[in-house]
């Protein structure tokens, strides 16, 4: 579904700060892949993510393709119609100054052409109203409210279900709860998986939780210092322990694990 | 009396055109855009070469419209293309076309005197006097300007328009070239501040090359105004508050000549309102954190 070649990213190339954020990833999802991707600050997981994205363009000799198809130099907005996408801050995922149907409307027509057609329309209302009732939230009975009146958590939820309504070939999640307190977190990563089932989604998704990124997903990817260190799959992955991923990850890799991480193990 | 409150209205509404092109970079697009001091005058002056040249005064409003899409679309392209600040983008644009205005124009300055114009070709149709066919063509246009935008803003392209404005990242994630938009929303509401100048033009009787200078303090006070008086609860009360506000802005204007203030020192003035209408949500802030 994704296949990432020798994947390089430099920032600020020929300059003092240069740094080389991605060293060479290569990565192939499979179809219905729940990947959860942890490591270190600046080990490269959200420049992977954002590279996947289109955020910005990779260096030469990378490859990136979905779904069999080359993206590589596609610009991040035509990308957007094989992906879809929960940002780390729960304000970016939406558009808070505009209703909630609003919201939704757009994103049934992720990647599609954009015409002069009326955009409310009243079978659609009904879909979202029967998806937002699956939040549990009440929001269904509030599709006019603005954005912004919702807390983060609704709003993370609301996001997830946009990034989710037209089945995307790829769903990137950027620590999508790491702004929430931990109740709603794990609330919006039940949902998440519930989706991802649901949908048999291709997923990335970048934790800082270790218990997480073993609890939830089919496979692990760990990255240090811009490469993929670690890669586990299947039973391996569901026999493990948070303390067996911190002695296999300080074998791998040594002061890979940061304390942030070390913090998030309970 | 009665002329005077007519032709503040009138003023008021024909000004509201301006008022609205600003609110679309503005609020819409979070954009501030100074292209509008030239598209301003320039759509005065191709309407106002054209009467001269003895074309139909509807048809010179509409090609006023189709500079001021030209000129947006340029303010446009320096910004999503070149990569240059949206602010100085509208600069360079602005001063450009003060040349092509000139260029257009032939002259600084174009009397409409003896020429046939939209209000002179409508009064005669109905035999109305002056005074109130420019206000009636003054509500008539405010009223279907309000409308096709509020039909514009609801469609798909509007909405992502909007979206655009509000959060880049979000609508971009949902396909949405969001350089597209912004040239988009440049180019129309240039527009809309081109065919005010036109109309403006029309019913003072004259187009000058210097007329656009004040316009975007003209059009944000207007805005600012009607958002203070009017509301923004939804997006139709902003657009009403936006005319609303563009006649209410004129009556200001009216007052304080009334009572005396010298009329050099409007802009002043003009500049100073703004300045404190912008600043009241931080004043308001302060003032509550005491």
């Amino acid at each position: 579904m994704l296949e990432v070649k020798n994947m390089v990213k430099t920032f600020f190339k020929g300059t003092v700060n240069e740094k080389t954020a991605l060293q060479g990833v290569n990565l192939k999802l499979e179809e219905g892949d729940f990947v959860t991707v942890i490591g270190g600050n600046g080990a490269g997981k959200s420049t992977l993510l954002n590279s996947v994205a289109g955020v910005f363009p990779i260096d030469e000799g990378g490859e990136i393709l979905i779904g069999g198809n080359d993206v590589t130099k596609m610009p991040e907005y035509k990308r957007a119609k094989y992906i879809g996408r929960v940002f780390q801050d729960p304000m970016v995922g939406t558009a808070g100054n505009m209703q909630i149907e609003e919201n939704l409307l757009l994103a049934l027509r992720r990647g599609k052409k954009l015409g002069l057609k009326w955009a409310f329309v009243p079978e659609e209302r009904e879909f979202f109203k029967e998806r937002l009732s699956l939040l549990g939230l009440g929001l269904e009975d509030r599709l006019t409210a603005r954005m912004g009146l919702l807390s983060g958590g609704q709003r993370q939820s609301i996001t997830l279900l946009m990034a989710t309504m037209l089945k995307p070939e790829l769903l990137l999640l950027d620590e999508h709860t790491a702004a929430l307190d931990p109740r709603t977190a794990e609330n919006v990563l039940q949902l998440t998986d519930k989706l991802v089932q649901e949908h048999n989604l291709t997923t990335l998704m970048i934790t800082h939780n270790m218990r997480d990124a073993l609890r939830f997903g089919n496979r692990l990817i760990m990255m240090n210092a811009g490469q993929i260190i670690f890669d586990v799959r299947g039973d391996e992955k569901k026999n493990m322990t948070v303390q067996d991923l911190l002695e296999r990850f300080s074998v791998a890799a040594e002061g890979a694990v940061s304390d942030r991480m070390m913090l998030a193990k309970d | 009396m009665l002329e005077l409150v007519v032709g503040t209205i009138t003023q008021g509404l024909l000004w509201s055109l301006l008022a609205i092109g600003v609110f679309i970079t503005f609020r819409v697009l979070d954009i501030a855009d100074l292209t509008v001091e030239g598209t301003f005058p320039m759509g005065a002056g191709i309407s106002a070469i054209l009467l001269t040249n003895g074309v139909n005064p509807f048809v010179s409003v509409l090609a006023a419209a189709i500079g001021g899409m030209l000129a947006g679309a340029v303010t446009g392209w320096i910004h999503t293309k070149l990569k240059i600040p949206a602010l100085l983008a509208g600069i360079l644009t602005m001063i450009a076309l003060y040349s092509v205005n000139l260029h257009i124009m032939g002259k600084a300055n174009i009397s409409l005197l003896r020429v046939d114009t939209v209000y002179s070709l409508l009064g005669n149709l109905f035999s109305t006097p002056t005074m109130w066919t420019v206000a009636i063509v003054g509500l008539g246009v405010a009223i279907l300007s309000g409308l096709v935008l509020l039909w514009f803003f609801g469609t798909e392209i509007g909405a992502a328009l909007r979206a655009t404005g509000v959060n880049p990242q979000m609508i971009r994630a949902q396909g949405v070239n969001t350089d597209t938009m912004i040239v988009l929303g440049l180019l129309i509401s240039n527009a809309f501040v081109a065919v005010s100048g036109a109309l403006i033009a029309q019913s003072i009787g004259f187009a000058d090359v210097g007329m656009g200078i004040g316009t975007i303090v003209i059009g944000l006070a207007s805005v600012i105004i009607g958002e203070v008086l009017f509301g923004v609860k939804s997006f139709v009360r902003s657009m009403v508050a936006v005319v609303l506000g563009s006649i209410a802005y004129r009556i200001v204007i009216a007052l304080v000549l009334y009572l005396g203030m010298p009329p050099n020192d409007l802009k002043l003035f003009t500049a100073v309102l703004v300045a404190i209408a912008l600043s009241l949500p931080t004043l308001k802030a302060k003032w509550l954190a005491r």
